[in-house]
């Protein structure tokens, strides 16, 4: 049988408030750790960044699975060695899935939702691409299976990186869309 | 009972920088290197994966998440130990003991040269309250609800010139040193022939970085750090990865490999305030006493015909091997001198340079001086092989602040 218990469903007090910890009437300690970091990339990276900057998207293929694997990597998880091949893929590919944001990165309501989603790349293999952002559409185009092109930043503004794609937008037959 | 078996080591050179790689991929050499020498393949034939690494030396946040795929453990039981490689050894250790994993893979490493900040990182392993103020601004006193330092004065990296403005977490060794230097009648200039002789004997382990031929002197006149720490008496950090393999005797017998045993292994934790807790290595006792039990080791001096200690200070050496019960306090200054830690001494302590001539390679300590012993043992130690060695014993402690430390003993008949 289930004791009767004593304590009251919420004990009586007095919420801590900002002008508390500010005031210091609560003892606190801070710290603000100073670590910083400059991770070596390594071969397939390096590639990758480098032709990136040269508005072009590269993979790797492994013999074994026969896979061309974007972004690229010096060995391939599935077999276990290395991998074999630099392959020049399209700057065109498939949305694999998305999502529409009606937040930004603090939580807030923005007026303009953000479209971000997986792009599968024309020429890797069924699945392999990366996430980005979409634009040029409205977000009820989006769907997924829709035909995508990479947006790309002016050549000059190209630093070796993935945001040197802006984002990816919608492929009309018979050339871009405007 | 299962005994356990080490079917495979593999490693990758030791650098101080190693620009050319990634971590990932820098995992992936020492790892395959280790199945090859199993004779295994990873997607079949490892039951399960285990990495030891810490976040804020990887600097990602749940770093296990990016373990899988350099491993081979992609959709594969995979987990991450925080702690030193040892620590995963014992995991792994277990893990085949209840007979539910036949071959499981541990792995270890130090990407330490992407890192930065190593001393605030460090830093950052004290106290918030109580311990971490101290390494503050020292003309500025801390109090609750202040910040250590200001975006005025803010902290200096690690070898900045205002670094004498405040303390740096080393200091710690300073404090150790001292006591035990105090305590046992161990000298300067005893610390210093550790430095020289572990970086003589990093010549003769083609994977060291700092081998090197000094004098004591040389040691003794390098500046004082945290006196009586001098700069030479510090291992510096290394990259450096290691993996090795363990099995049940039942299936190493199945692959036809020539097994060496992971006979006992223990572990063990002080208290974290620093003030309070012994400055004798007490962790490294307890580990040792725990792992003697398990592989039925009375006399530790007489039984163990190698050790790896940890040095990452020239002391820690001699103070480790005290605690170990292989040297009685104050004994093990007398036993260097005497030549009896080297390799062709009676009790041959870091063969492969130690810490010191390795460099200090993080949470891959544990599985780097596993690797000397089971190299060893083998009898594929080259140049610095020991003689007819049967018993080995690798010890790890990692690192400051800690107070945590595991022993491992490899033999080369099951136990
Ligand atoms: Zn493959």
């Amino acid at each position: 049988m289930a004791k009767k218990q004593a304590m009251p469903k919420s004990a009586p007090g007095t919420h801590v408030s900002t002008k508390d910890i500010v005031n210091k009437k609560i003892a606190y300690t801070w710290w603000e750790p100073e670590v910083q970091y400059s991770w070596s990339v390594g071969p397939a990276m390096s590639r990758f960044l480098e032709e990136l900057k040269n508005g072009k998207i590269v993979g790797r293929k492994c013999r074994k699975c026969r896979r061309v694997i974007v972004p690229p990597r010096m060995f391939c998880e599935h077999c276990y060695g290395p991998t074999d091949e630099w392959v020049y893929l399209k700057d065109t590919g498939s949305v694999e899935t998305y999502s529409i944001s009606y937040l930004d990165a603090d939580a807030r309501r923005i007026k303009e939702p953000i479209l971000v989603g997986v792009v599968s790349i024309d020429g890797a293999s069924p699945k392999h691409g990366f996430m980005h952002y979409f634009g040029g559409m409205k977000p009820e185009e989006l769907h997924i299976g829709m035909k995508v092109k990479a947006v790309w930043k002016p050549k000059e503004e190209r630093e070796g990186s993935i945001r040197d794609i802006i984002y990816f937008e919608p492929v009309k037959k018979g050339g871009r869309k405007k | 009972m299962n005994k356990v078996c080490v079917i495979g080591v593999g490693h990758t050179d030791f650098n101080s920088m190693t620009p050319d790689m990634e971590w990932k991929e820098f995992m992936y050499e020492a790892c395959q290197k280790a199945y090859v020498d199993a004779g295994i393949d990873p997607r079949k034939d490892v039951d399960s994966f285990i990495t030891c690494a810490e976040d804020y030396y990887e600097g990602f946040g749940i770093f296990d998440e990016f373990v899988p795929d350099q491993i081979g453990a992609t959709l594969r039981p995979c987990g991450t130990v925080c702690g030193d490689g040892i620590h995963g050894l014992g995991n792994a250790f277990m893990q085949i003991k209840t007979g539910l994993m036949d071959i499981v893979a541990i792995e270890a490493h130090s990407k330490v040269s992407d890192l930065l900040t190593f001393g605030d990182v460090v830093l950052f392993a004290f106290d918030p309250v109580f311990e971490r103020p101290i390494s503050g601004p020292v003309e500025r006193p801390n109090f609750a609800g202040s910040p250590s330092y200001t975006k005025k004065a803010p902290k200096p990296l690690i070898g900045s010139s205002k670094e004498t403005e405040r303390i740096h977490p080393y200091f710690l060794a300073g404090l150790e040193m001292q006591h035990y230097l105090r305590k046992t009648g161990t000298t300067e200039e005893q610390c210093a022939k550790v430095v020289v002789k572990n970086k003589k004997n990093a010549f003769r382990n083609p994977y060291a970085d700092y081998e090197a031929r000094i004098r004591v002197e040389d040691v003794m006149e390098s500046e004082y750090m945290f006196k009586p720490v001098k700069s030479l008496d510090i291992a510096p950090t290394v990259d450096g990865a290691v993996c090795i393999v363990l099995a049940s005797h039942k299936k190493a017998k199945e692959l036809g490999v020539d097994p060496i045993y992971l006979s006992g292994f223990g572990y063990c934790s002080e208290t974290p305030w620093l003030s309070t807790r012994g400055m004798d290595a007490g962790y490294a006792k307890v580990a040792a006493k725990m792992a003697y039990k398990m592989a039925g080791i009375k006399k530790p001096r007489k039984e163990i015909d190698i050790v790896e200690v940890d040095d990452k200070f020239s002391y820690k050496e001699l103070q480790h091997l005290e605690s170990l019960g292989l040297a009685r306090s104050g004994e093990a200054a007398e036993l260097l001198e005497e030549g009896e830690l080297d390799v062709k001494g009676s009790l041959p302590t870091n063969t492969s340079g130690g810490l010191l001539g390795v460099g200090n390679c993080l949470e891959a300590t544990g599985l780097q001086k596993s690797l000397e012993i089971v190299t060893q043992l083998r009898g594929h130690a080259g140049k610095r092989q020991v003689p007819d060695c049967e018993v080995g014993l690798a010890q790890s402690w990692r690192g400051i602040p800690t107070g945590t430390g595991a022993v491992a003993i490899f033999t080369r008949e099951g136990r």
